[in-house]
């Protein structure tokens, strides 16, 4: 059997890198894809929890997150193509208008 | 209805011709002024006198009722309380009876001046205070009549405020009566913290009961005696705090007549004697009193010689009386010094106001050595101003010849010392009969040092003169309260006092009827002596002449005021320039105001730095937020896992 | 070395690579491709661990329904290769170091606790549909119900945004 110590390390692993990529990228579609990502990493950690304790509370969060996560999904994406069309541009520091 | 029971509408009646007069009266005429100030006076008056009247037909028994409850702090209370005892009669009939007449007065002199309404309005505020301080029966609302009569001094005394020396002395008489009356507040509260009261009533049996302090010893009641005496060194001008009065002559003359030298200056003389029981318990204070008061009379009579101004030589010797009356307090003689306070506010009243007389006559003029040869002149002026002159030189049967030889007579028997204080007293007498008499001979006599065409010389209307006859008539009759054994007369002052001071007198310094006859006699030698030599020096032709060495030094009134300027005032300038103002006010005060608003500024500008407007960085700040959050849920866990410790 | 362990390591490191590439690849339509394949492996760990529904789901929802808008939005703004700017030097520098200091305070505070945890099994019995459904419909429906308004919101505030401006 696989311990659950390891699925929650690689839990672990995918949020950094997900964190690594939210950090990192200029390019603001990238950036939420970083932000799925995490949320992926979170899902796998619930449900490797769940499994482990024998409680199926876990993964019914886990259907809420995915829930919550697409209805996210869909408004971002409309805030991004408002956004992209009025700067013209995905990068992310085009998006500087409250700068001094 | 008996007015006993409504003591309170004496003082109020001129409060409210005060209000009326200073609201209402900018625009009125004279006569409608005339009509408020002078009725409401006059009102007070009758009804004092009613209540005097009263009082006798109550055969004379103390009389005190509390009208309402003004501070009540645990058990401590302080009320509206006003008391009629027989000290309360005479200061009664003094302050209304003199106050009236001056008021008449004053409406002749001031007739022409700017702000009529308002010296009315606030002369009628000066007799509410003065008379709330003579019918308190506790040192708290005392000590408010005292501070409204030092308000109203400043507001008169400054009452030509457009002049810079007349807003300076009032300013002087104000502070330094204010440090007169730090002392007296301390001495309040130390009785107040000895007895938990400050009824005089309460107090004075509480002290009674007590044993008295020795000679020497500085109890209790010896420092709080100290202290009431400081404050009436500052109100009644004496060394050292007598040096606003000289200057408050700037005020108009029946400010003068009124405010320093018949009322206000004699509150330090009433407290003293309305505390004798306090007094005669700390012996060492009364003697302070006493010596006090007799370097005070010595000195200003002393000042008084040379001066060349009019009202500033009645101001010196105003200071040098009140020394007389301290003296006889502080000798146990409390009686004389109170019938030396009734006769001084006849006589002095009476000099103030024909000196004020002589100047509205001269148009202006107050310089002595610019006048002479008036007394043909004006010569209802001139009578006047002679009787309040041998009243004061203490001529018999004048008033002050029987109050000033009780006194001189008391302090020669008083035990320590009591000759020395007589032998200064007497001297001082001597010089105020000289000066005195200089100033009637360089005034009225001799030839006219003025210029006929500038100065048109007139007699005083009505309303000035009248009074003047009605206060020489008292200068001269005044004095017979107290007839001494040697005309078959008894001390009829001192027996309707007794009740009041009954103690006190037993102790006070006796003498026998022969040697006091002895004493009567050198005291009116001593007088004539004084008033031989001015006739000497300053009748005929006399020429003004130079000042140096001695002269110089009392014309500079012993340079007193420069001495304190430099000593007290000065250093206290620079000490609020340089240290309060910029050191404390503009360094700590502003500079923390400042300091926070600049800090907020500063932290402002710090945490704005996260506010960069780049999204990237925002996203790093989120992270950072995380990651706090993380740490601090997590340490109890994490730390040994970090640090190792046992699994 | 059991069958399970095997498997278990193909998936992770394919998760990790395919991860490691969202971030390295330079236009983000392979990017969103990457992502897709970290989200199939995963599905593949949830069937590993015994939980099919949400394998199940995972794949029709995420990998069918909002990967698919990924690609649709990129597709439509016509996304181009990331340019070489470097404007926020904060990002730069702090954020790599914050980022390992994340996943060691994860990686540490799990290994230190999660010693005792039994492992995930396989069998499908106790976290069946079934039960899924049971648990949704009686304890959760709360906020199943919330979640469904969520969804008519987000579905609004999506035809808003995106509408054309007339």
């Amino acid at each position: 059997m696989v311990p659950t110590s390891y699925y929650l390390i690689l839990s672990a692993i995918l949020f950094g890198l997900g964190i690594v990529a939210f950090v990192f990228k200029r390019n603001i579609i990238t950036i939420f894809m970083a932000i799925e990502l995490m949320l992926n990493a979170v899902n796998l950690a619930f449900v490797a929890f769940s499994q482990s304790l024998g409680k199926s509370d876990g993964e019914v969060f886990v259907l809420f997150v995915i829930v919550v996560a697409a209805a996210e999904a869909a408004v971002g994406l409309g805030i991004i193509i408002l956004t992209a069309r009025n700067r013209r541009s995905l990068n992310v520091e085009r998006v500087d208008l409250l700068k001094l | 209805m008996p007015i006993l029971n409504h003591l309170w509408i004496i003082p109020l009646l001129p409060l409210l011709g005060s209000a009326i007069n200073g609201l209402f009266g900018k625009g009125w005429p004279n006569k409608t002024v005339n009509m408020v100030a002078l009725g409401s006076t006059g009102l007070s008056f009758a009804f004092a006198v009613e209540a005097v009247r009263e009082f006798f037909g109550n055969g004379q028994q103390p009389f005190r009722k509390e009208f309402f409850d003004w501070i009540v702090a645990g058990n401590f209370r302080a009320g509206f309380d006003l008391q009629l005892d027989q000290l309360t009669v005479v200061m009664l009939m003094v302050v209304t009876g003199v106050g009236f007449l001056i008021h008449i007065y004053s409406t002749g002199y001031m007739a022409h001046e700017g702000g009529y309404y308002r010296f009315f309005s606030y002369l009628n505020l000066f007799m509410f205070f003065m008379l709330i301080l003579v019918l308190a029966a506790n040192f708290v609302l005392l000590f408010v009549g005292w501070e409204g009569v030092g308000l109203c001094s400043y507001l008169l005394i400054g009452f030509y405020f457009l002049k810079k020396s007349a807003s300076d002395a009032g300013k002087k008489a104000f502070i330094v009566n204010r440090i007169g009356d730090f002392g007296f507040m301390l001495g309040m509260f130390l009785l107040f913290r000895t007895f938990h009261t400050l009824d005089f009533d309460a107090v004075f049996k509480q002290i009674a009961d007590r044993p008295a302090d020795a000679m020497g010893q500085f109890g209790t009641l010896t420092v709080a005696a100290l202290l009431l005496f400081v404050g009436a060194t500052g109100k009644s001008a004496q060394l050292p705090l007598y040096v606003w009065l000289p200057d408050a002559m700037e005020g108009p003359t029946p400010v003068s007549a009124l405010i320093h030298a018949a009322t206000m200056v004699t509150a330090g003389v009433y407290v003293v004697a309305r505390s004798h029981v306090l007094y005669t318990q700390a012996p060492t204070a009364m003697y302070v009193v006493a010596i006090v008061g007799c370097a005070t009379a010595f000195f200003a009579a002393t000042i008084g010689l040379v001066q060349s101004d009019i009202k500033k030589v009645l101001a010196y010797s105003t200071v040098s009386q009140l020394g007389y009356m301290f003296l006889g307090c502080g000798v146990g003689a409390f009686s004389a010094g109170i019938f030396h306070l009734m006769t001084h506010a006849f006589f002095k009243a009476l000099l103030f106001l024909s000196a004020g007389s002589v100047i509205h006559a001269m148009g202006g003029e107050q310089d002595m050595w610019h006048m002479g040869g008036l007394s043909k002149k004006i010569k209802v002026t001139y009578w006047c101003m002679l009787f309040g002159t041998i009243a004061i030189a203490g001529f018999p049967p004048f008033a002050a010849f029987f109050s000033k030889d009780a006194i001189l007579a008391a302090a020669y028997g008083h035990e320590p010392a009591g000759k020395i204080l007589y032998g200064v007293g007497l001297l001082a007498a001597v010089l105020t009969s000289f000066y005195m008499f200089r100033l009637v001979w360089l005034t009225f006599y001799g030839e006219q040092r003025y210029d006929e065409h500038h100065v048109h010389v007139h007699e005083s209307p009505k309303n000035m003169t009248v009074p003047l006859m009605i206060l020489a008539f008292l200068s001269l009759t005044g004095g017979w309260f107290a007839l001494p054994a040697l005309f078959g007369g008894r001390d009829y002052f001192a027996d309707f006092l007794s009740p009041v001071f009954g103690a006190a007198e037993a102790g006070g310094g006796e003498v026998a009827a022969s040697l006091e006859h002895i004493l009567s006699i050198v005291a009116v030698v001593a007088a004539t002596a004084g008033l031989l030599v001015a006739w000497r020096m300053y009748t005929g032709k006399v020429k003004r002449g130079t000042s140096e060495g001695l002269h110089k030094i009392l014309y500079n009134k012993y340079y007193v005021d420069e001495l304190y300027q430099a000593v007290v005032v000065g250093p206290l300038i620079w000490l609020s320039r340089n240290v309060f103002w910029k050191v404390v006010d503009v360094g700590v005060i502003d500079g923390t105001v400042n300091g926070i608003a600049h800090s907020t500024t500063a932290v402002g500008d710090t945490v704005r730095q996260t506010q960069s407007g780049n999204t990237r960085s925002y996203a790093v700040w989120v992270l950072v937020g995380a990651l706090v959050v993380f740490a601090i849920i997590f340490w109890p866990i994490l730390h040994p896992a970090v640090f190792g410790g046992a699994r | 070395m059991s069958g399970s362990l095997i498997i278990f390591f193909v998936l992770a490191l394919l998760a990790v690579f395919a991860a490691i590439s969202l971030i390295v690849q330079r236009h983000p339509i392979h990017s969103a491709l990457s992502l897709i394949v970290v989200m199939i492996a995963l599905a593949g760990l949830y069937l590993l661990m015994g939980a099919e529904f949400v394998a199940a789901v995972q794949i029709i929802v995420y990998g069918g329904a909002i990967m698919v808008l990924f690609v649709f939005v990129i597709m439509l703004l016509n996304a181009e290769e990331e340019e070489r700017t470097n404007f926020s030097k904060l990002a730069t520098y702090a954020g790599i170091p914050l980022a390992l200091a994340v996943a060691g305070f994860i990686a540490a505070a799990i290994a230190s606790s999660s010693g005792s945890l039994p492992a995930p099994e396989s069998s499908g019995a106790l976290t069946s549909t079934k039960t899924l459904s049971n648990l949704l419909f009686s304890d959760f429906v709360y906020p199943f119900e919330l979640t469904s308004f969520l969804i008519l919101v987000a579905i609004l505030g999506a035809i808003v945004l995106a509408q054309r401006e007339t």
